[in-house]
């Protein structure tokens, strides 16, 4: 078990199956993220991402499979449990904190850092003031971080959908991830909104943070990522460099279509943007 | 350090009231009115800040009132044809402190039950624990009195039996322990909601799935603010049951759970003044109601104008001043846009 | 055995009313997701309604019966397009708030109106009860079990064979498709409340001349409605007619061999039971949406 490419693995998926009802969403998926890497799962509509991420991160059970992480089985986990391993995740629908401040959002998301016990908060200690404190320019920091600085008044809700994007990835970052997993975070942003997203990322790896992503958008995937795992119809067919998979022929059939339908999509992002 | 004068003031003006109020009755209604308060900052922790609606809650009250009247009263229990339990009566600062713990632990109990459940089930698991309580209260008679009452009650008294005793008697001093205890359980609260706990039943209310996702434990905060809540009320009900020193069952009726709740969703719920203000509109307005209408049409009046605030101030009455407030001062940030904000989470 | 014969009897006779409130609740529930906290009251309007026929109008009793179920659907109808119609969208704690309101006011009216004294309702049945071997039951509480069973038949029939149960049922099952194909969603709701109003108000209406009529008597019924609707699990209406069953024999035996002082806590127990254990209900298939 020793051995410097176990050392390796943070997150091992082996032989994931999740079925609803008769259909099987994910089927025998394997693979595995190292440590320090930025993954991302690609593949078409429906093609069982999603589902994925929710059996990662425990917000679905597993009908098979195993999936570890550093060692810890996750399956079973409840979704807080998951996140204490330092496992977190972002959601496809924007989700924020709408009747807080984004600065509050980002305390909400510092959660995991605090210590103060409920105990020491009823008798009002000292610590859990100085702690609050800490944690307060913690959460400045984080915000600073993706941009946000400005913004830590206005109300969840109130932002713009890009920036509404971006506090989700402050939320996530707050919670102090080794392994962050991130459910299509540019959907929906301009082209430019997309670029300073990729240097974000870029800066969330200096961190020393593990990424698993997953994006429909091929620029974003093919610049920022290690490796790519595509799936289609809840199986990997392809996984690989993304120069490896852009090559690939299974891939290229898989995604012909779905590349026609991608230029519409655009459009509709916009709409709902 | 102006945040804070202004409530040592607010306190000191509240603390003055028995010196200048000159009359027993209104000091009577103040009295009242501070317990029902505290029963409403208990609820609100609930309601307003884990989104709960607990409307078991005067069970808690109740099992706080009963718990504090029997130890400090004493009591007896034919366990089996050959043996009695006897309860020595207990002091009752000491009597207080086993009401709260014991509708914490209710709470506790309650919690963990219901919050696998939510929404509409843990709104009628609260009622249906609150039933069953009101119907042991009734007929264990043995230990309860029944419906014939818990009576001669004794006072609150602070202090060493033998050396030196202060025993609440009077209207003024209650009135003061009632204040105290409410300046306490609103602070609590305010720690509570201005700390991490509070900032993950806050997180719970408003988005679930996202709170979990940066590790929030569901149950153990529902639990918290449940136990929280339960104790705070039973020491509602222990001031309340040492102060007219009678309790029967019907300190369980759903009426009282339905005051608490009309004074909170008034004042405006999730808000750390709004049980307050809810309290002593809902406390005062019905001795103003007394002299013109009977209890019935004062009932109606209420369920109308619970109606009436959900519709139209749906937020509450603090929230609503404190939106006026801020755009006459000229902050040009109401509420947030929430159409729009839908629009885009869709 | 003969004593169980006789309690298992009245739970059956009792039973009846209790699945009529408890189908008129889980059908408001399940199709409008509202918590219909004025279930009890509408239970005291077809008791006071069956008062005031019988006894000041001097009507005739099964005239007097239609007329309070009527009522009761009118009144449901109005309370529908006064309260609720307008919130439509509300999440379900506000429409909860709502008609906790309505429930305390109509509560007190009919405090006011009919004063807090119990009245009692005579009927025209003969006071011989019926005698079957070892058990007996009187003539009143036999119409009341034949009258309910034909109302959940009613009901029933109405669900699965006419075209507004057929509306009813695709609400049931996603309000927004029944929309796009063209189910009036504002009329089944109206028409869900009513036929959920009359019978809360037929079961008071039953019950009335055999108790005693009193304007917190909507209570128990509307908390029992509660107990029979979990048990049967939320939306499900033959959960909510075995729960009735099952709701009334729990509390005949707990009278019959506990103490009569618990009757009306067995349903609750049951509720934190049920809840604890299978908090789906006994009966329902769908998930629980919380």
């Amino acid at each position: 078990m020793a051995g410097k490419a176990n050392q390796d693995k943070a997150l091992t998926v082996d032989g994931l199956t999740v079925k609803f009802g008769g259909l099987t969403a994910v089927d025998a998926m394997t693979f595995d993220v190292h440590e320090g890497e930025v993954l991302s799962l690609i593949g078409p509509n429906g093609a069982g991402k999603t589902t994925a991420f929710n059996a990662i991160t425990g917000y679905l059970k597993p009908s098979g499979g195993n999936i570890a992480y550093r060692e810890a089985n996750l399956v079973g986990l409840n979704p807080n449990q998951i996140a204490d391993l330092g496992v977190v995740r972002t959601f496809q629908k924007t989700s924020v904190f709408g009747g807080q401040t984004a600065f509050d959002n980002v305390l909400m998301g510092l959660h995991r850092r605090q210590k103060q016990t409920a105990l020491e908060i009823i008798f009002g200690l000292p610590s859990v003031g100085s702690e609050e404190q800490t944690m307060r320019e913690k959460a400045r920091e984080v915000l600073d971080f993706v941009g946000l600085g400005a913004r830590a008044n206005e109300l969840g809700s109130a932002l713009p959908y890009g920036e509404q994007r971006l506090l989700e990835v402050a939320i996530a970052l707050a919670a102090h991830p080794s392994l962050l997993l991130l459910d299509e975070p540019v959907s929906g942003m301009n082209p430019s909104e997309t670029a300073s997203f990729m240097d974000m990322l870029g800066e969330i790896r200096k961190l020393g943070i593990t990424v698993l992503l997953v994006e429909h958008d091929m620029k974003m995937v093919m610049g920022v990522s290690d490796r790519v795992v595509v799936l289609n119809y809840g199986s990997i067919i392809a996984n690989g460099s993304p120069a490896e998979i852009q090559k690939n022929p299974d891939v290229i059939r898989a995604y012909l279509g779905e590349r026609h339908r991608k230029t519409k999509r655009g459009g509709r992002g916009k709409r709902r943007a | 350090m102006n945040r804070q004068l202004i409530e040592v003031g607010v306190v000191l003006l509240f603390a003055s009231v028995p010196l200048w109020l000159g009359n027993l009755y209104y000091l009577h209604i103040l009295i009242t009115t501070g317990i029902f308060i505290i029963a409403a900052i208990s609820l609100n922790l609930l309601l307003g800040y884990t989104g709960q609606l607990s409307l078991g809650h005067v069970a808690f009250f109740g099992i706080g009132a009963y718990t504090s009247a029997l130890v400090s009263l004493g009591f007896d229990l034919e366990l089996t044809d050959s043996y009695t339990f006897v309860f020595e009566p207990k002091p009752v600062w000491f009597s207080f402190l086993c009401g709260i713990l014991f509708a914490a632990v209710c709470g506790w109990l309650i919690g963990k039950i219901s919050f696998k459940v939510r929404g509409a089930y843990f709104v009628i698991v609260t009622i249906s624990f609150a039933e069953v309580v009101r119907l042991v209260a009734l007929n264990w008679i043995d230990l309860t009195e029944g419906p014939m009452a818990l009576n001669n009650i004794p006072p609150f008294t602070l202090g060493i039996p033998g050396l030196w005793e202060l025993t609440f008697y009077k209207k003024e001093p209650n009135y003061w322990l009632v204040l105290a205890l409410c300046v306490l359980s609103f602070v609590i609260v305010r720690r509570l909601v201005e700390s991490r706990a509070g900032r993950a039943m806050i997180a719970l209310r408003e988005n679930e799935p996202l709170a979990t996702s940066v590790g929030v434990d569901v149950t153990k905060y529902l639990v918290l603010a449940t136990v929280v809540s339960a104790g705070m009320a039973g020491a509602a009900g222990g001031l309340y049951t040492h102060y007219v020193r009678i309790v029967d069952p019907d300190v369980f009726l759903f009426i009282y759970t339905v005051t608490m709740v009309i004074m909170v969703i008034t004042g405006g719920k999730g808000t750390l003044l709004g049980p307050i203000i809810g309290g002593l509109i809902f406390g005062i307005l019905p001795e103003a109601l007394r002299g013109v209408a009977g209890p019935e049409v004062q009932w109606i009046i209420y369920g109308i104008l619970m109606i009436l605030i959900v519709y139209f101030l749906p937020q509450g009455i603090v929230p609503a001043l404190t939106n006026w407030w801020r755009q006459r001062e000229g902050h040009q940030d109401p509420p947030a846009p929430k159409e729009t904000a839908r629009e885009v989470v869709n | 055995m003969d004593q169980l014969l006789q309690h298992f009897l009245n739970a059956m006779i009792l039973g009846g009313t209790y699945a009529l409130l408890g189908i008129g609740l889980t059908l408001i529930f399940g199709i409008m997701r509202v918590v219909n906290f004025t279930h009890g009251e509408l239970y005291t309007f077809g008791a006071y309604m069956m008062f005031m026929f019988v006894m000041p109008l001097q009507t005739n009793f099964f005239l007097a019966l239609l007329l309070a179920v009527m009522l009761g659907v009118a009144l449901g109808a109005l309370i529908e397009i006064m309260l609720l119609k307008p919130l439509r969208g509300a999440d379900i704690d506000t429409t909860m708030l709502i008609m906790i309101g309505a429930w305390i006011a109509m509560q007190n009216m009919e405090q006011f109106v009919w004063s807090g004294i119990a009245k009692s309702i005579n009927n025209p049945f003969p006071a011989d009860p019926l005698v079957i071997g070892a058990v007996s039951v009187s003539w009143s509480r036999v119409f009341v079990f034949v009258v309910a069973c034909a109302l959940i038949a009613g009901t029933y029939a109405l669900i699965q064979w006419t075209k507004l149960g057929k509306a009813m049922r695709a609400t049931f099952q996603d309000t927004e498709t029944a929309a796009l194909m063209g189910v009036r969603i504002n009329t089944v709701y109206i028409a869900t409340f009513a036929i959920g109003s009359g019978l809360a108000a037929a079961a008071g209406a039953l019950l009335g001349p055999i108790f005693v009529v009193y304007p917190t008597m909507g209570d128990m019924a509307a908390l029992k409605s509660f107990a029979i609707v979990i048990l049967g699990g939320l939306g499900s209406v033959g959960g909510a007619t075995i729960g009735g069953f099952i709701l009334a024999m729990m509390e005949e035996l707990g009278a019959g061999y506990i103490s009569s002082g618990y009757r009306d806590a067995m349903g609750f127990l049951l509720i934190i039971i049920i809840l604890l254990f299978r908090p789906t209900g006994l009966f329902a298939q769908k998930e629980r949406i919380g």
